[in-house]
């Protein structure tokens, strides 16, 4: 689905990732996690198409497509997702209106016609459910005014709606409740199937005891230094990232 | 082009004006003939493309051409169908055009000459040309000079219009750049209640420039509505000019959107002549190709206990160039006030440009007054996260620049009104969802 091959990406000129190889298939969980200032969320940002970030080398393909020459659009209308670290407040664009021009919008790339308002209205009660999102924050202006776990729980939403292939979940567990965190797990945990799967970048392991990986790659330093399982994020929880830092720089030395 | 003397031409050869307004127009042609046309170097208009304005080959022969007066209805902005309509053509009111829906006790529209002879005289005696203290340029005077096919418009102590005061100003511009110098006073009498629409055409292809001038006094606890909406097209100039004098307790809502012309300047001068009196003023100009719209607004508090506030924004695209000068004055026994004022402007493109300048002057020592202006482009955040939703940059943009024009459409009270410049705008921004 997704096949990173030794990519590289710098920011102005400061070089932040060094060469990542990642491959992930239909079905799969994986989660990466790293160190402060290792690079997580500048992978996440790549492949969503942010333009900040310049490839200097290495390719990105997902379905078969070369990622890196889509456009952000057409990246998220092929079915990639990115749930925002800080999902960005937009006064005066009402959440509603966007998740259906958002939805509708994808629809017409993939040759479908647009959802009518009452089977838009019906998809969008049983995704809020999901994520237990009430309809108030929703006729609001888009993440203006609202919690870090209303953010949060927005950006799970509008994954529900667009029913991606491959999620990325950029740091989603940063600042949340455990409470929020269980009902963002849950909406993961329920969309998840044989046919799409998600990358969840994070920090802690906590999220990891809520949405069980299938793999876990520790990235450092702007590579992926360690493959494992979910037994790799136990450790690193019992150990702290110290360890993989010492391995690395003995490797190197 | 000399204009004290091509002026003076048509001065002097203008049929005699022989009701109570010639001396008033002696005066102000006097006036006129001090102060000439405005020029780059007076402050107020250094960034204006003055020399666009008054160019050579002015057709300004102050007659009403042979428009056809049933295309007259196809200017009815859709949304205020059902009004009291009011013509000026080429800057010359139009009484057997003009169209009462409310009732005769309610709102009285005639000419100014009318008025300056009858029970109305004192009010136009008092108000006429009594404005013009921030004016400096001759523009106020030039057009009152030559006042004589102005209208007067009064809504009755008490009255609450139904219906809005739409005042349609057209200019034959079919045989040469047109020249229209329309003059209205209005006065919103105690305890009444009215909306004025304003809106602008022009006939032909050559060029028109309007220079109007507009005083309105909303009296003790009255309340005014006031829309101006710009959208003649390439080829427009305006110059106008619109006085507003509030007594005690009076609420005045002004909206000024401009959505094409080539050089447009707006001039609003609100006076707070009385304690306890609100006003609010918004705009909104979405300009592109080489528009320039220049919005020059006073709030002059003279009394105590106002409360003012005025938000205006802008979106220029292509070559296009936007302009705001907010001046609020405090006087000194103005106490209490309240004044705030804000403008904000996004840039779509390099070659497009905004100034923007507020002045505060405060005499009164306890006031709460704030100012702030912003230029800026697009927010890239923003924008990111919309297209990483699948929405395309294209539409991303209208959406985002849609939301910040709403806080102004959201101004408009008459929805059929709003809705039909909410879908210029939409259309303008290439809004397609």
């Amino acid at each position: 689905m997704l096949k990173i091959e030794n990519l590289h990406a710098r920011i102005e000129e400061k070089e932040i990732l060094k060469g990542i190889n990642l491959n992930i298939k239909p079905g799969e969980i994986h989660a990466i996690m790293g160190p402060n200032g290792s690079g997580k969320s500048t992978l996440a940002s790549v492949l969503a198409g942010r333009t900040d970030y310049e490839v200097t080398g290495g390719s990105a393909s997902f379905m078969g497509k070369d990622l890196l020459e889509l456009s952000p659009e057409d990246r998220a209308r092929e079915g990639l997702f990115l749930a925002f670290q800080y999902p960005v407040e937009i006064p005066g664009v009402s959440t509603t209106n966007f998740i259906k021009s958002a939805v509708n919008e994808k629809r017409k790339y993939l040759g479908l016609e647009p959802l009518d308002a009452v089977q838009f209205l019906k998809t969008m009660k049983e995704k809020m459910k999901l994520v237990e999102i009430d309809q108030s924050l929703l006729s609001r202006s888009l993440n203006e005014g609202f919690s870090g776990g209303e953010k949060k729980r927005n950006e799970i939403f509008q994954m529900a709606m667009l029913d991606p292939k491959l999620a990325i979940l950029d740091e989603t567990d940063s600042g949340l409740d455990i409470d929020a965190l269980r009902i963002v797990a849950n909406g993961v945990n329920q969309l998840r199937n044989n046919d799409n799967a998600f990358l969840i970048v994070t920090h802690y392991q906590r999220l990891l005891d809520y949405i069980v990986p299938d793999f876990v790659h520790v990235l450092y330093n702007g590579r992926i230094v360690k493959s494992g399982t979910k037994e790799l994020a136990f450790e690193l929880e019992e150990k702290g990232y110290d360890f993989i830092k010492a391995e690395v720089n003995e490797a190197t030395a | 082009m000399d204009a004290k003397i091509f002026f003076k031409e048509i001065y002097q050869h203008q049929e005699k004006d022989t009701s109570n307004l010639k001396s008033f127009q002696q005066k102000n042609w006097d006036a006129f003939s001090e102060l000439g046309l405005p020029a780059i170097k007076h402050e107020e208009w250094k960034y204006t493309k003055v020399k666009n304005l008054f160019k050579d080959g002015l057709v300004y022969d102050q007659q009403a051409s042979s428009i056809n007066k049933d295309a007259l209805s196809n200017f009815i902005l859709r949304g205020t169908e059902k009004a009291n309509h009011v013509f000026f053509i080429n800057g010359i009111y139009q009484a057997g055009l003009t169209l009462v829906a409310d009732s005769a006790d309610d709102l009285v529209i005639k000419t100014l000459e009318a008025a300056s002879g009858d029970e109305d005289a004192a009010f136009v005696d008092a108000y006429l040309g009594g404005s013009y203290g921030y004016n400096s340029d001759g523009i106020n005077a030039l057009n009152a000079s030559f006042s004589s096919g102005g209208a007067f418009i009064k809504v009755r102590k008490g009255a609450v219009l139904t219906h809005p005061v739409v005042i349609h100003h057209i200019a034959d511009a079919q045989v040469g750049l047109r020249f229209s110098q329309p003059r209205i006073l209005i006065s919103i009498e105690s305890l009444s209640q009215a909306t004025i629409i304003e809106t602008y055409n022009r006939i032909g292809t050559n060029e028109s420039l309007t220079n109007e001038v507009m005083e309105i006094c909303v009296e003790k606890e009255a309340n005014l509505r006031y829309i101006k909406i710009q959208n003649e097209g390439g080829g427009a100039n305006h110059t106008g000019t619109t006085h507003i004098r509030q007594l005690a307790k009076a609420v005045t809502h002004a909206v000024t959107i401009t959505l094409s012309g080539t050089v447009v300047r707006n001039n609003l001068n609100m006076v707070m002549d009385g304690e306890f009196g609100e006003s609010h003023m918004f705009g909104l100009y979405l300009l592109d190709g080489n528009t320039q719209a220049d919005n020059h607004t006073i709030v002059d508090n003279a009394m105590p206990n106002c409360f003012s506030n005025e938000l205006y924004k802008g979106i220029m695209d292509g070559s296009s160039s936007g302009i705001f000068n907010g001046k609020i004055f405090v006087r000194k026994d103005a106490q209490k006030t309240n004044a705030y004022q804000t403008n904000k402007n996004i840039l779509m493109s390099e070659n497009s440009s905004a100034n923007t300048k507020p002045q505060l002057e405060i005499f009164a020592d306890d006031v709460k007054c704030s100012h702030g202006c912003t230029i800026g482009k697009l927010d890239e955040d923003a924008l990111f996260y919309l297209r990483a939703r699948g929405i395309s940059e294209q539409n991303a943009k209208a959406l985002l620049l849609h939301a910040f024009a709403a806080d102004i459409l959201q101004q408009i009270e008459i929805e059929p009104l709003r809705e039909y410049i909410d879908g210029l705008i939409s259309d303008r921004l290439t809004l397609n969802i």
